[in-house]
């Protein structure tokens, strides 16, 4: 693919790509589809009582008189974020190091562990609960009753995520031999996870990390079923006595997500990624890349709207 | 006793350190890829593992850098046996087949990686990979990252990451395999002359037979599993002690033949036979038996000479028909069909010429060649 060589003008379409206003129109509809609920969500915020809009809404959210009402909510985003924490920490020093080991050193284990990770996605969320109850009953004998266990039920949503997204960089970069590389010059497993294999799976990781957040904030069943109060259950309840005030939690939850997305996907590391037969001429070179950076975003967006 | 062993080690420190292969064994499951290989290395000697795809090569190389563990047997490095020692403690660089530089770093800092490993000193390091870059010519370059340089260049620097440590050995795994055929000329002679400058002991897994033998000073060749033979290239090429080594280095035409009496009667000659080839064939068990055999006669042990008028007069030549002949630049190869119906290469030198359907006779240098049982 990067291998082509894409004409400058526009309109190619024999070369598969559709011409520019094609690409305009569609980005500019997606972009549309998402923003049209959005937007719809703000407005709804400011509707006031008594007809007319104004910031009456979001001022009472803010207002100390009302800080008892909307205790339990911030109860429920401090937890989601605490989360939210534990379960990206669980993804980089469980998940990242487990994945490059079955990929690299039991590569007969990759089979067996894909299909593990795609259990989650496939065993409805409600199933889930009903094994994790009996087991939650355990945990919180042994562990206690603290909302960071959740985290370990957290862990197993998003394996799926995280692993498609990290394995996906680890085929890309060629790890065996740069595994091989560091280790016969010298680099402990460590060094080798921290200097070699990081690096090269940074985007993967930070989509892996991205989307775990995206997940756990946006988590409901299995909270609610657990009966433990994350940001999604608080907003629940709150909705029941105060529908402004979560539709104003959920738009800045969404949007701070968004941004989130944008700000990551926008990184560009520093040494670019490693052009396979060597001299790759530099404009395809970062059209490739380009091009190969948007896709992971817009494939683990696709698997989390199927999933939710 | 102690004196004498510090002083072999100071001179291995200079000169390159030792490696003995004892019945080193290697099996996946129920498949041995490696029969008992047993191979002793001098200090400083730069050693080809040539064979086909398949023939445990690479395995043998990935046992020694500790990348694979020996099933039995085992690797001595200077002397100690490096079975227990992990691979980022064998302190052997590798240079790989595929492009290994780190792509998020310079290649300074891919050059560099090594000795930072080994916690050299900031001033230091810059030295050493200084001094490196510039040993196999890439000085200019010290800032670039990997996706910048050409297949050659990377190579390089992979070259000159795996020597900065200065390693006590240097284990090469098809390292030009990727790189064009210019390239690959060059940087195989560039590696040859920094080995011999260095006098690093190197190991260089090759499938390509005339990378081996243009570098090696000793080749071994490799046959599922087992060392056919370790020798000199010229050795090799001369004296080839089976049947496989005969036809795996260099070409032959392979012609059939009657042992009689130590020698082989082909068509138009009775050749001696190398005697390696004899007690092969009665290694087998069935010398007595077999008579019939195969010979393989190169290019250059036969010459042609257009047919004069007094036919019937050749004494020990072969009639044949010239089917085609190709201009090599410093040789020319003609193709001649014998009466028999076999086809016969012959090289000979540009100033003889000969046409299609030109009728020739073929004659032998007289040469010992290999035989095979038929």
């Amino acid at each position: 693919m990067s291998g082509t060589s894409r004409p400058k003008a526009p309109a190619a379409t024999v070369s598969g790509q559709p011409p520019a206003w094609l690409r305009r129109t569609i980005l500019i509809v997606i972009c549309g589809l998402f923003l049209v609920p959005l937007l719809a969500m703000f407005e709804f915020t400011l509707r006031q009582q008594g007809g007319g809009y104004g910031i009456e809404h979001w001022a009472a959210l803010v207002d100390p008189e009302n800080s008892r009402m909307y205790r339990n909510l911030v109860k429920g985003i401090g937890n989601s974020l605490l989360l939210a924490v534990i379960t990206i920490a669980i993804v980089w020093v469980l998940f990242l190091p487990t994945i490059v080991l079955v990929h690299l050193q039991f590569p007969r284990l990759a089979r067996a562990f894909e299909l593990l990770t795609v259990l989650p996605i496939a065993i409805p969320a409600i199933v889930l609960v009903v094994g994790l109850a009996p087991l939650y009953r355990i945990i919180v004998q042994v562990l206690g009753g603290h909302i960071w266990t959740l985290a370990l039920a957290y862990g197993i949503l998003v394996l799926p995520f995280a692993y498609r997204a990290i394995v996906s960089e680890l085929e890309g970069m060629g790890a065996k031999t740069l595994v091989e590389a560091a280790r016969s010059l010298g680099a402990s497993w460590f060094t080798v996870l921290w200097r070699v294999i990081v690096p090269g799976v940074r985007r993967g990781l930070t989509s892996a990390t991205l989307i775990t957040a995206a997940v756990v904030l946006g988590e409901f069943t299995v909270s609610s079923l657990l009966n433990r109060v994350t940001m999604q259950v608080a907003l629940v309840e709150v909705s029941k006595s105060d529908p402004y005030a979560a539709v104003i939690t959920s738009l800045l939850s969404l949007v701070i997500v968004f941004a989130l997305l944008f700000i990551f996907a926008s990184i560009r590391p520093r040494g670019q990624r490693k052009q396979r037969g060597g001299a790759a001429q530099a404009p395809t070179a970062t059209a490739a890349i380009a091009t190969s950076e948007i896709q992971p975003v817009t494939a683990t967006q696709k698997e989390v709207g199927a999933n939710g | 006793m102690a004196d004498t062993s510090n002083a072999a080690a100071a001179a291995a420190a200079q000169k390159g350190t030792p490696i003995v292969f004892e019945s080193v064994t290697k099996a996946y499951g129920d498949t041995t890829v490696l029969h008992g290989i047993d191979l002793s290395i001098a200090p400083g000697e730069f050693v080809a593992l040539l064979g086909p795809s398949g023939c445990g090569k690479t395995t043998m190389l990935r046992c020694l850098a500790g990348l694979e563990q020996p099933t039995s047997g085992r690797i001595l490095v200077g002397g100690e046996d490096v079975s227990p020692v992990p691979v980022n403690k064998r302190d052997m660089s590798v240079v790989f087949q595929a492009y290994s530089l780190f792509p998020h770093m310079t290649v300074a800092q891919n050059v560099g990686f090594g000795l930072e490993m080994r916690k050299v000193g900031k001033a230091e390091r810059a030295t050493r990979v200084a001094e490196a870059l510039e040993l196999v010519g890439l000085g200019h370059t010290a800032d670039r990252y990997a996706h910048q340089l050409s297949g050659g260049q990377q190579q390089r620097v992979a070259l000159a990451r795996a020597l900065v440590t200065k390693p006590r050995a240097l284990l090469l795994d098809e390292p030009l395999s990727a790189l064009d055929a210019k390239v690959r000329v060059r940087l195989r002679d560039e590696i040859k002359a920094i080995q011999v400058e260095l006098g690093i002991t190197t190991i260089f897994v090759t499938h390509d037979q005339e990378e081996a033998l243009a570098v090696a000073d000793r080749v071994a060749v490799m046959r599922e599993g087992v060392i056919e033979q370790l020798g000199a290239p010229e050795d090799l090429y001369r004296r080839p002690e089976t049947p496989f080594v005969a036809s795996f280095i260099g070409e032959s035409n392979k012609l059939a033949g009657v042992l009689t009496g130590g020698r082989v009667r082909v068509p138009g000659a009775v050749l001696p036979v190398l005697p390696a080839a004899i007690s092969a064939l009665d290694e087998g068990g069935s010398a007595a038996g077999t008579t019939e055999v195969t010979a393989f006669v190169r290019p250059e042990q036969l010459r042609l000479e257009a047919l004069s008028g007094a036919e019937g007069t050749e004494q020990d030549g072969l009639v044949a028909t010239v089917v085609s002949s190709g201009f090599f630049g410093a040789h020319r190869r003609t193709v001649v069909r014998a009466d028999s119906g076999e086809t016969i290469t012959v090289q000979h030198s540009t100033g003889e010429q000969f046409a299609a359907e030109q009728q020739v006779v073929l004659r032998y240098s007289g040469e010992a060649v290999a035989v095979e049982a038929r």
